[in-house]
């Protein structure tokens, strides 16, 4: 009996994979690996899970993905690396947090794997692997993988700049015609001039601007002001030496200007206002202006109401001083506390592949490789590409120090305060925030 | 065999079995008895409250920061302490708090008990309306803050619908939540929407608890309804209405949820209570020493006036 039991046993299996039965199963289930990958829940993060399939399919290593909104994406997973977790075995982190994750031990140094796989930082644009790689910054030390290229750009209503009567109203109140804005200035006026206008009935306002408290918002949108104005973060020569440089005269002026376009142009109640409120404000036909980061233009260039022909896009304007902008995007780690590094690192050499960063531009994802980016066909590949491509060529960042959260709250408070609460001056703001940061720095033991 | 006999035979088989025991526990007095059930909640205590406090009033006198566990600790003395009574910041969060905690308290007491007063008359339909009053707060505050804050929009916020009805104004011509007049009254408008119900049912507890006789004793003494209210309802309530403020002081003292849902503090720093102060010091800027300290001087001023009032409740009951 016993032999007969076993030949029919092995007979139905035999049966079962010829007619394909267990052809459902991934390699993932047959190797029984899975990976945690942590981000923040917008829509590049869709794009990375429809990615990320491919890599499922060639190497059998399952993606788990852990999505958190912005608001608090920074709490939950600086909590999580803080507290040793190991629920993340890739992040792709805020630029950042670079200083703090590498000196504290939170993400694997990847230089070595680097020089293993054959992936050189050569291969992507400087600004971002700077920005999302380096630490400390401007020296060969990898913790990260650019992953996500962006920063702060503009888009606007180009149906309504396209109207007669509008460029004819436009015309005969600034003397020349209604077009994107070269200048900080000329974005002022447009502002201002769409401000309580009426357009098809329905009233309107100028610009949606970041002026969020709680979390990075007000930073993230002021900084596109203070570095066109000639704001730096520290004397070049003498590093961490703010005086004169934090609040010169014309990092003052910049604030001003940064409140007078916010009292002058924004939707009522736009006192807390960032990546969402900004969405939503163009996209129900509020604002002629919207201030927000290169992210999200494929999924407003896809709108039905505002996108396609509706919209349109342009760089940071420039200012007295120069043309900058703030620095977004994420670099991808490996996080040091998971168990399942030799997959992770799997990962980050299968997503640098130079037809995986095509494809992730392709899904919606912003490549950071020389190999998408200097393609002669990319700035033609979407109406935003070309502008996606000459901010990353002036995008400045924010302090990446393990300290960069404090330096952060400082801003926000003194930025906030001054703008939209009314206390004070510019310059008691700046000089506000330089003694904040040197007090901050001082306790970091820095010497300036 | 019925089923007494057979637990009986249970019950003589365990001794059989380990006679030494059960002698042992039958012997037990009651004190050793009563130590024996509370020991497992004192440990639990121990454990999850009364350490992290040590451990906490440790960690405030330290330059620990919870992100940075290989950096050595330093014994700072009470270098935190005087920072923080010295910090204008910290003050300014202080009289932020105060601002909250008076003007809720004020007036969900006054709305409270006057809605409990009118409760308590019992007319037809009076347990429907109970019952919706009741309703905010059964809501999450976070339900709560998330929709106030569609609610005090200026341009589809129905709050700024309903003043513009009132007063002729233009409704987007002011923002609640943005304006840093308005931002402190509209945190404490919430907080009185959702939790005036919760002092009106220890109003009414307090209401209901007068004995009729009084009242009956009072009108055959042709006492006024007015000075009834005066000496009777007033004086017998008096202490649920003192408990009611009690837990709406504490619980104000340290809101959190509902302030970080509306304004996150703002605009500039307007709103910002001692919690999200503190929140900030210990989960954004990761300062753990320093936000200990912060948290064992919110400690004491909590307890401290708590003490205060409580020996002011006791006296009031023992009237």
């Amino acid at each position: 009996m016993k032999p007969t039991f076993k030949t029919l046993v092995v007979a139905c299996g035999a049966v079962v994979s010829a007619f394909g039965l267990g052809a459902g199963t991934t390699p993932a289930q047959a190797q029984g690996k899975t990976i945690t990958l942590c981000w923040a829940a917008w829509d590049p993060a869709n794009a990375l899970v429809e990615l990320s399939k491919d890599f499922t399919a060639k190497t059998g290593v399952g993606m788990k993905f852990e999505f958190v909104p912005w608001t608090n994406y920074a709490d939950r997973f600086l909590n999580e690396l803080n507290s040793h977790g190991s629920l993340c075995d890739l992040i792709i982190g805020d630029s950042q947090w670079i200083g703090g994750a590498a000196e504290n031990g939170q993400y694997v140094k990847l230089n070595d794997f680097f020089t293993k796989e054959g992936i050189s930082m050569d291969d992507y644009m400087p600004a971002t692997v700077v920005g999302y790689s380096e630490w400390p910054k401007n020296t060969p030390n990898y913790w990260a993988l650019p992953a996500m290229g962006d920063a702060v750009g503009w888009t606007y209503r180009k149906d309504w700049f396209a109207r007669p009567d509008v460029q004819k109203d436009f015309k005969a109140k600034y003397g020349r015609d209604l077009a994107v804005p070269k200048t900080l200035d000329e974005l002022r006026d447009i502002a201002q001039f769409f401000q309580g206008r009426e357009i098809d009935g329905k009233k309107v306002y100028g610009a949606s601007i970041y002026t969020e408290r709680g979390s990075e918002g007000i930073t993230m949108g002021v900084s596109n002001y203070l570095y066109d104005y000639g704001f730096k973060y520290d004397d070049p020569k003498k590093p961490y030496a703010m005086d004169g440089f934090v609040n010169s005269p014309g990092a003052v002026k910049a604030l001003e200007a940064y409140k007078d376009l916010y009292k002058c142009c924004t939707p009522p109640g736009a006192s807390n206002s960032y990546m969402s409120e900004g969405l939503d404000a163009f996209k129900s036909g509020q604002v002629a202006l919207q201030m927000n980061f290169f992210a999200f233009f494929p999924g407003l260039h896809k709108d039905p109401n505002v996108g396609g022909d509706k919209i349109g896009f342009f760089v940071n304007p420039a200012g007295p001083a120069a043309q900058a902008t703030q620095l977004g995007g994420q670099g991808i780690s490996v996080v040091s506390y998971s168990k399942n590094q030799p997959e992770a690192l799997q990962y980050i050499k299968w997503f640098s592949g130079g037809d995986v960063q095509k494809k992730w531009w392709a899904l919606g994802g912003y490549s950071c490789a020389k190999s998408v980016l200097n393609d002669p066909s990319f700035p033609n590949s979407a109406p935003f590409a070309k502008e996606f491509l000459q901010s990353m060529g002036m995008v400045v960042d924010f302090w990446a120090e393990p300290s960069y959260a404090q330096l952060l709250q400082a801003e926000q408070k003194r930025v906030h305060d001054y703008v939209v609460a009314d206390k004070g001056t510019a310059q008691e703001a700046l000089d506000g925030l330089v003694k904040d940061w040197k007090a901050i720095f001082k306790e970091e033991g820095k010497k300036f | 065999m019925n089923e007494l006999s057979a637990s009986s035979r249970i019950t003589y088989r365990a001794v059989m079995v380990r006679p030494g025991v059960a002698r042992r526990i039958r012997g037990l007095s009651d004190r050793t008895l009563a130590w024996l059930f509370i020991t497992p909640t004192i440990v639990l205590l121990l454990a999850i409250n009364i350490f992290p406090l040590l451990w906490t009033i440790y960690l405030s006198f330290t330059n620990y920061r919870a992100n940075r566990a290989n950096v050595p600790t330093i014994w700072l003395g009470a270098d935190w302490y005087q920072s923080i009574l010295t910090d204008p910041d910290i003050w300014a969060a202080m009289q932020v708090t105060a601002h909250f905690v008076i003007w809720t308290v004020v007036i969900e007491t006054v709305i409270g008990f006057g809605l409990a007063f009118l409760i308590d008359k019992k007319f037809r339909g009076h347990g429907m309306w109970t019952t919706i009053i009741l309703l905010p707060m059964m809501l999450s505050p976070a339900v709560v803050g998330n929709f106030w804050t569609f609610l005090y929009q200026p341009q589809i916020g129905l709050f700024n619908y309903v003043v513009a009805f009132f007063t002729g104004r233009d409704a987007s011509s002011f923002q609640m939540l943005g304006d840093v007049r308005l931002s402190p009254w509209a945190i404490v408008i919430v907080d009185a929407w959702m939790w005036t119900p919760y002092v009106m049912l220890i109003c009414l507890a307090g209401l209901r608890s007068i004995p009729d006789y009084i009242y009956e004793a009072a009108e055959v003494d042709r006492a006024s309804k007015w000075r009834q209210f005066w000496s009777i309802t007033l004086p017998m309530a008096l202490p649920f209405i003192m408990l009611a403020v009690l837990f709406r002081g504490i619980e104000n003292f340290k809101m959190f949820d509902m302030v970080n849902l509306l304004t996150g503090g703002g605009p500039g720093s307007t709103t910002e209570v001692a919690s999200i102060t503190l929140k900030r010091a210990a989960f954004e800027s990761w300062r753990t020493g320093y936000s200990s300290a912060f948290a064992i001087i919110l400690f004491v001023t909590v307890f401290g006036l708590a003490n205060i009032y409580v020996k002011a409740l006791n006296k009031v009951k023992s009237r």
